[in-house]
């Protein structure tokens, strides 16, 4: 079982997520509500891109992270715990624990490329389908398969 | 007070440690089908198809039998058909079916209540979904990769197809399934590099939801209504990343004089997965008033409220309202050991469906570091604190001091435990009553108003966040 995501506040990133062989997600603008940035690093290659929800190449994601993958990384360390990050990055840390600083300061002396945009519609529309979740009604009926996803007091 | 004879807080927990006979032979059985499922049907290998072999001796005797045969020989030669591997976790599920029986037989023992007859099985609507033939698709391809050879195409493969199921009610609980079960393999791919492959589980997961892909197999029809006093014993919580449901058990006593019986009350809901802790009581609450009435501690009267042959109450508000107060732990020891269960559905029969309420009280409580064990009259059982929700009260040390304990036996891995709904400890010198399901319905206690604060601030942004981008 995959033990539950731990509470983050959501205003600065509403959207990270371990999927597509990528970490991914969407970082709310500071300065412009209507914008958000598209984020993502590759597992292995930590591959890096960002870009906004219209497609503008965000500026500062020349040449290494920019803020928003920063970002990204710290709220999947306390989504998901350091170590399944770094397991899904394959992020290996030498002599130290892995936290939101060694993860990020070892993909970065790794000194990733640059991806394309490619990634950045399909990020965009799991973010999408993530919301439409809170839209869906609830049903009284029962769901018997529940019964094989009990909550679990473990952390993640 | 209560007779023995009417399980009146008497548990044979002597009676949960023995070895139930052809139980052993069922799950070895079960566990040749976990096996091919691991190394996957595109290519089977001869101990796969000795494997198969076993399956298709294990069923022999069943009206499976020729149908199982076939399928097993076309698994083995690489060439099964979907409805081969309908055949295959058909058969699985009619073992673990049986294994559920012995097990509920047992437990009609231990607590002295009777054991419900079964349900004949509905004939299913024939109706073509595509939705149900693209998923029952998805499925037979996980077969043929096996756990070992699942990767992120094969697995996301699922994702269009929950999406456009989740929206009808009617195609809910096989999209829950699916969801749930694609997000587990999602964060556990490459399979190829696992260390450890939960075979059975997933093996669970998967024949259910392939049964679940035959039309009609998941409706349960409403067939009575009750009007009467419900008495909540406690609230059992489930989630998966994108799902949550609670579902509280409770006696109902009819109107009419008759005997009480137990049921059961559910409400579920899909949610994003940054919705956890007291953000999920927020989401099931406005659903079903009977959370409500747990966390006051009070009954509710039901009027012509729908309920299936299997006790699950089918809620909706407009049947129900607030009663007198009731304490859980006294209508567990008064009312419980007389009230009978419902029979299960044919689909419904499996080890890991059992929740049975019962009543434990004069035991002696063992801790080994993150274990918990009751000793009841003389017998182990084991507690499982884990399933416990955190957003409540009840905690492993509360559990721990406990005298009482109002709980549902289950059984996992081969034994017999129970998982804890409410108990009575003792907090500065005072007696009190402790739910795991306390905050269900709202709280006052000032750990659980941080919590709620913060889930509901973070479904605030969600929603903002949807309001801005999801309608463009
Ligand atoms: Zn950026």
């Amino acid at each position: 079982m995959v033990p539950p995501a731990r509470p983050r506040k959501l205003a600065k990133v509403p959207f990270v997520e371990l999927a597509d062989g990528r970490l991914q997600g969407v970082v709310s603008s500071g300065s412009d509500i209507e914008r958000v940035y598209v984020s993502s690093v590759a597992a292995g290659t930590y591959a890096f891109a960002c870009s906004t929800n219209n497609n503008r190449p965000c500026g500062g994601a020349r040449g290494g992270f920019c803020n928003h993958i920063l970002a990204l990384v710290r709220e999947a360390v306390l989504q998901y715990g350091a170590e399944r990050v770094a397991r899904y990055l394959r992020v290996e840390i030498v002599d130290a624990e892995p936290s939101e600083q060694t993860i990020a300061s070892t993909m970065m002396s790794a000194r990733p490329p640059q991806a394309d945009s490619a990634a950045a519609a399909s990020v965009f529309s799991r973010f999408l389908r993530h919301l439409a979740y809170l839209e869906l009604a609830p049903t009284t009926l029962p769901v018997p398969e529940m019964q094989w996803f009990p909550p679990s007091r473990a952390v993640a | 007070m209560v007779p023995a004879e009417q399980g009146g807080g008497v548990m044979r927990a002597d009676l949960l440690a023995d070895p139930v006979a052809g139980l052993d032979e069922a799950l070895a059985a079960v566990d040749a089908v976990d096996r091919v499922l691991v190394a996957g049907l595109l290519r089977p290998q001869p101990a796969q198809a000795e494997d198969l072999a076993a399956l298709a001796d294990a069923v022999a005797g069943s009206p499976l039998a020729s149908v199982v045969a076939e399928a097993t020989e076309k698994a083995a030669a690489g060439a099964a058909g979907e409805d081969h591997f309908v055949a295959l976790a058909a058969a699985r599920t009619a073992l673990l079916g049986s294994a559920h029986d012995a097990l509920m037989a047992r437990v009609g023992e231990a607590t002295g209540r009777p054991v419900a007859e079964t349900i004949a099985a509905e004939p299913a609507e024939a109706q073509a979904v595509n939705l149900l033939v693209a998923a029952r698709s998805w499925l037979c391809d996980l077969a043929r990769a096996g756990w070992r050879g699942i990767d992120h195409d094969v697995v996301s493969g699922a994702a269009q197809v929950v999406s456009a199921m989740l929206p009808d009610p009617a195609l809910r609980r096989l999209a829950t399934v699916l969801d749930g079960f694609a997000a587990e393999l999602a964060a556990s791919c490459p399979g190829a590099s696992l260390d450890r492959v939960p075979a059975r589980r997933w093996a669970d997961l998967w024949s259910r939801a392939l049964l679940l892909t035959l039309p009609g197999a998941a409706a349960v029809p409403a067939t009575e209504t009750l009007t009467g006093r419900l008495l909540p014993l406690g609230v059992d919580l489930h989630e998966h990343a994108t799902a949550a449901q609670a579902q509280v058990h409770a006696v109902f006593e009819p109107a009419d004089g008759g005997a009480p019986r137990l049921v059961r009350a559910a409400v579920s809901a899909p949610k994003p997965d940054t919705v956890v802790g007291a953000g999920i009581w927020q989401l099931l609450r406005p659903h079903l008033s009977l959370l409500t009435a747990v966390s006051e501690g009070r009954s509710m009267d039901l009027v012509d409220m729908p309920a299936t042959p299997e006790g699950d109450l089918v809620w909706s508000d407009e049947h129900a309202r607030p009663g007198e107060p009731a304490d859980a732990l006294a209508t567990a020891r008064v009312v419980l050991p007389t009230a009978t269960a419902a029979p299960t559905a044919p689909l419904d029969r499996h080890p890991a469906r059992i929740a049975v309420p019962v009543f434990l009280e004069g035991y002696e409580v063992q801790r080994d570091d993150d274990t918990l064990t009751f000793t009841v009259a003389g017998h182990p059982l084991p507690v499982d604190t884990d399933r416990v929700p955190v957003a409540g009260p009840l905690t492993p040390d509360a559990v721990a001091t406990s005298r009482a304990c109002l709980g549902l036996l289950r059984w996992d891995a081969g034994s017999f435990h129970v998982q804890p709904l409410a108990v009575e400890t003792t907090v500065r010198k005072k007696a009190v009553t402790v739910h795991a399901g306390a905050w269900a319905g709202g709280t006052t206690d000032k750990a659980g108003v941080k919590a709620e604060k913060a889930a509901a601030d973070a479904v605030a942004v969600l929603r903002e966040r949807a309001g801005r981008l999801l309608r463009k």
